[in-house]
Order: structure tokens, then C-alpha cells, then sequence
């Protein structure tokens, strides 16, 4: 079947190939030399390797000093960090005692150490010029209007845990990449009962049951991100954060499936704001990763129809004319 | 007056339900092709048409495939044979039949008889709708039906894209056929002659 479709649409392809002349996709690299990520570029590493040596396994060993006795015990999953994951994510050149205190650097840790409040991410990217075009601070007042601030206990690292988040929509022009990596953030929670009975009370969400009016449901899941139909447009920040009520998500296909879709403003919106060479469709930019039917019209094809369709029918209304003059 | 029957049962069945597919399938296409947010234009909302779209289409399928079976099983298989000589004189014939010789009140330059009902216009239009248009739509449709079947990126274009557009020229071209085939329908000895042999299997003509 792939083949006999494949060669079929082998013929347009090329036609459209030759007419593409492709996206620009990456935001302008807004510095010359990036250092590159990695644990051999982090100079606090070995500082670091002081707390891995329990936070980075998934045991520790434990020892009493009067009676010399040691045990191993299992780490809590909330306070195991992955060495790879950490030094490849946003906060990867970080020392540990930059965001946590230095009483911590004491085994076992004391009570106050433990208790400290964690940084939120204002209070370090919150006013800052360094951080100003990522819109923190509007992140903040969206964040404070949707269902998840009215969840006790949510914070921001619920969803962006600082020891693994990477920015990806910003980074990439692998589309896949993002929807997959924005859509395991929401289904940490949503679709692990474990993490989310943490947090709410509220009954087991059942992810693809809930979905089963969406046609072609692993087309969608594979294609957009939830955020796209469950946050509220944003005109001013790149990712929506006012995360609505389930009932208030969109359920209306023609919030993609038409010319002004919606994916302009949510998935695409990056992109949207890039030039991108224009091949007479419509929402062009969309067709860089997918298409989506409703939204991504020829324009040329279209008017091409409209004079085929009008000429055929003024043939035959000439027709028609003709045989009434002559009694045909 | 002439009268032979060269519409049997089957035939009449399948085009009568062909002919209300293919109305549902031009609707609803039309309303998901020209989709938009607030400034409405479908005939009918986005949902309904995926659902009317999607039924009508796979009953569509099945009735292509039982048309295949009876033209293989029966002997209306005949009126589909293109000769080969002639071929462009034929059509050329009958072309300016129905651009001037009607007027004329000149005779049928290929009149229907028991062993070739189609003129050589209809003869290569119902092929070309039948074994071209057919298949590539029916094909692009399961494609566009289910999409985890298709290449995801042929040469940097999205499958999708290509299926889609193939769909959708040669859903246009089969409407394009339609309108036409209507029309020439009501170029019997009457109007509606040629609508009353797809009813009752007769095709009549005066001498």
C-alpha cells in the first residue's frame, strides 16, 4: 500500500518540490559561541558529584557513626537526578549549592536545609533583561489564571522539573520533537496515576477513553501538542500557560480545520512569525511538518477550479440556450 | 420507436446509489475543502461532514467493487471496450454531433443498440471516471482514512499533503464528470428519456 501511494503521489511532489524553496524554522542564534552542554563542560561538576553520589543513583548508603553500621536504601524518585538528563537540560552548567543551600553539603542533611522553600523560576528569569524575551513575567499572570494554580502544591517545576527541562520549540526544527516533549510533560501527571494522585483527589484521567470522539485520535496525538486545545491562545507569549478546565478545551474541528486555524497561534506560532517562502497556500507555514485539511488550501488550485467549474457551466448554458432557439 | 433493455437490475441499483454517494461525498467535501473558523461557509458543519464523508465513502468503496465484479461477471463489461481504430474521428463525430448536428436535427451518429449502449465520448469518459478517477480516489481516500498508513515525508513533503491534493483534484474532476453527465443525460428524445431508462432498464428512441 505505501508503495502504490508513494508512487502515486510521486508526480505532485516533485512539481511542489520544485517550488518549495523551505522554511526558516530556528530562531537567529542571538550569540555567536555557545558553549556546548555536557558534563565535561560544567567546571562545578565535580563540586556537583559530591550530591550525585546519593542523588544520582537510585540508592544510597547510609551509615551510623557510633555503631559504624551502614544499610542502602532506595532514593525517592522526587530527589533522583539523571547525570545525563541534568547536564543536558536548560540548568546544565549550574552548581548544585547555585539554587540549593550549602547546609545540604552536610550528611545526614539538617531539618532546616530541608525545609528550605525552593526558587521559583521568577525568582531568578523574573525582571531580568537577560531573560525579558522569554516573557516570564507574562508566564507568570497566565499560569495564575489557570486550573493548575488552583491545585495546592503546584508549582512550576511540576511540569518543567529544573533538573531536566530543555527548551525545545525554540531550538529545533523538529516538530516530532517538541509535540512529543511538550506532551510528556502534560502526561506525567495525566496518564501516571502515581504522580497524579499526588496532587488532586480527582478521578484516574483516562487519556485515550477521554479522547474518543477525536477521528483519527494517534494522527492528533501525534501531531499537536495538548496545549494547543487546552490552553487559551496567548497573544503575546510563544507558549500558552492558562492551562483550561477539560469542559472548556476545544472540541471544535474548525478551530484547526479552516483557514484561520488556530495552530497559527499555538503550535506554528513561532514559525508563523519567521519568514517562510510563501507556495500559494494557504497557512503555508504548516505544510514545513504536516497538513492539515481545512487549513492548507491551494490558492492557485483553487481559482484554477472556480474558472474551470464557471466555464464548463457557461458551455452549458450556451448548450441549453441553443437547443431552446432551435427546439432540440 | 426503438426500445431495448440495456439497463439491467444491477446496473440501475448501483448507479442509483452511486449517484447519491457521490451528491453526499461532493457536499461534504466541499464543506471540509472550504472549512473556516467564524465566517462560516460549509454546507454542513466540519463533524458531520467527516462522519457523511468517511460512511459514504467506504459504502462507495464496496460499491465499486461490486461494479468491478458484475462488469467481470456479466457481459457490461462490452459497452466499456474502446476500439482502437477510429478512436479520435469517433470522438470527433460525435463531438460535433452534439455541437452542431443536433441543431441540425441530424441522426445519432452512433445510436444506442443492445450491443453498445455508449457513444465513444461516453465510452471514454465512463472508463477514465470508472478505471482512472475511481481507483486514485478510492486509494487517496484510504490514505486520507487512515493516515498511519502513509510515508510521512516523500522528498521533505508531507504524505499527507500529496494525498490529499491528489484527493481532492480528482474529487473536483469527478464532480466536474458529474455535472456533464447530467447534463448530456437530458439530451435523449426528451429531457428526462434517458432519466426513465435508469428507472425502468429501457432505452427508447424514436426513428
Amino acid at each position: 500500500m505505501k508503495i502504490t501511494l508513494t508512487f502515486i503521489t510521486a508526480i505532485l511532489s516533485v512539481i511542489y518540490l520544485s517550488d518549495n524553496d523551505g522554511p526558516v524554522l530556528q530562531e537567529p542564534q542571538q550569540e555567536e559561541f555557545q558553549i556546548q552542554k555536557g558534563i565535561e563542560n560544567n567546571i562545578f561538576a565535580e563540586d556537583n558529584e559530591k550530591c550525585l553520589v546519593c542523588h544520582g543513583e537510585p540508592y544510597f548508603e547510609i551509615t551510623d557513626t557510633a555503631t559504624g553500621v551502614t544499610r542502602k536504601r532506595t532514593m525517592i524518585s522526587e530527589y533522583l537526578i539523571n547525570r545525563d538528563e541534568y547536564y543536558r537540560s536548560n540548568h546544565w552548567s549550574f552548581a548544585c549549592t547555585d539554587c540549593h543551600s550549602y547546609d545540604l553539603e552536610v550528611f545526614p542533611h539538617p531539618v532546616s536545609a530541608r525545609l528550605e522553600e525552593p526558587y521559583n523560576c521568577n525568582d531568578c528569569h523574573g525582571y531580568d533583561e537577560q531573560y525579558a524575551h522569554f516573557q516570564f513575567e507574562k508566564i507568570q499572570v497566565e499560569y495564575d489564571e489557570s486550573i493548575h494554580a488552583e491545585i495546592e502544591g503546584f508549582n512550576c517545576w511540576k511540569c518543567h522539573d529544573p533538573h531536566s527541562y530543555e527548551v525545545t520549540a525554540r531550538n529545533t526544527d523538529n516538530f516530532e520533537e517538541v509535540i512529543l516533549y511538550g506532551n510528556n510533560i502534560c502526561l506525567d501527571c495525566h496518564s501516571n496515576f502515581e504522580r497524579f494522585q499526588l496532587l488532586t483527589e480527582r478521578e484516574e484521567t483516562k487519556i485515550v477513553e477521554m479522547h474518543d470522539w477525536l477521528p483519527n485520535q494517534e494522527s492528533h496525538f501525534r501531531s499537536v501538542r495538548c496545549i494547543e486545545c487546552h490552553t487559551e491562545i496567548s497573544d503575546s507569549i510563544l507558549i500558552a500557560h492558562k492551562v483550561l478546565p477539560g469542559d472548556q478545551a476545544v472540541k471544535r474541528c474548525t478551530e484547526c480545520h479552516s483557514s484561520d486555524s488556530r495552530l497559527l497561534a499555538t503550535l506554528y506560532k513561532f514559525q508563523s512569525k519567521q519568514f517562510r517562502a510563501d507556495v500559494g497556500f494557504l497557512n503555508g507555514v504548516i505544510l514545513n511538518q504536516s497538513y492539515v485539511i481545512g487549513a492548507n488550501r491551494n490558492v492557485i488550485l483553487n481559482v484554477l477550479s472556480y474558472i474551470i467549474f464557471a466555464g464548463i457551466i457557461l458551455v452549458i448554458l450556451i448548450h441549453v440556450f441553443f437547443r431552446i432557439i432551435k427546439r432540440v | 420507436m426503438a426500445r431495448f433493455y440495456v439497463y439491467p437490475v444491477w446496473i440501475r441499483l448501483w448507479h442509483s446509489l452511486n449517484a447519491i454517494l457521490f451528491l453526499i461525498l461532493i457536499f461534504t467535501g466541499i464543506s471540509m475543502q472550504y472549512a473556516s473558523g467564524e465566517r462560516s461557509f460549509s454546507l454542513i458543519s466540519f463533524e458531520k461532514s467527516v462522519a457523511w464523508h468517511n460512511v459514504a465513502a467506504i459504502i462507495l468503496t464496496f460499491s465499486y467493487v461490486v461494479f468491478i465484479i458484475g462488469n467481470r461477471i456479466t457481459s457490461n463489461s462490452k459497452h466499456y471496450k474502446i476500439k482502437k481504430e477510429n478512436f479520435w474521428s469517433d470522438l470527433f463525430t460525435q463531438l460535433k454531433f452534439y455541437s452542431l448536428g443536433m441543431f441540425k436535427k441530424e441522426k445519432h451518429p452512433f445510436p444506442t443498440t443492445e450491443d453498445d449502449k455508449f457513444n465513444p465520448l461516453q465510452k471514454i469518459s465512463y472508463v477514465l471516471a470508472m478505471y482512472v478517477g475511481m481507483p486514485v480516489i478510492i486509494i487517496t481516500g484510504i490514505g486520507l482514512l487512515f493516515p498511519e498508513i502513509l510515508i510521512r515525508q516523500f522528498f521533505g513533503v508531507s504524505g499527507l499533503l500529496i494525498t490529499d491534493i491528489l484527493h481532492v483534484i480528482m474529487g473536483f474532476i469527478l464532480t466536474v464528470f458529474m455535472v456533464i453527465h447530467i447534463y448530456t443525460c437530458t439530451l435523449g428524445d426528451k429531457p428526462i428519456t434517458l432519466f426513465k431508462s435508469m428507472v425502468n432498464g429501457y432505452h427508447e428512441e424514436h426513428d
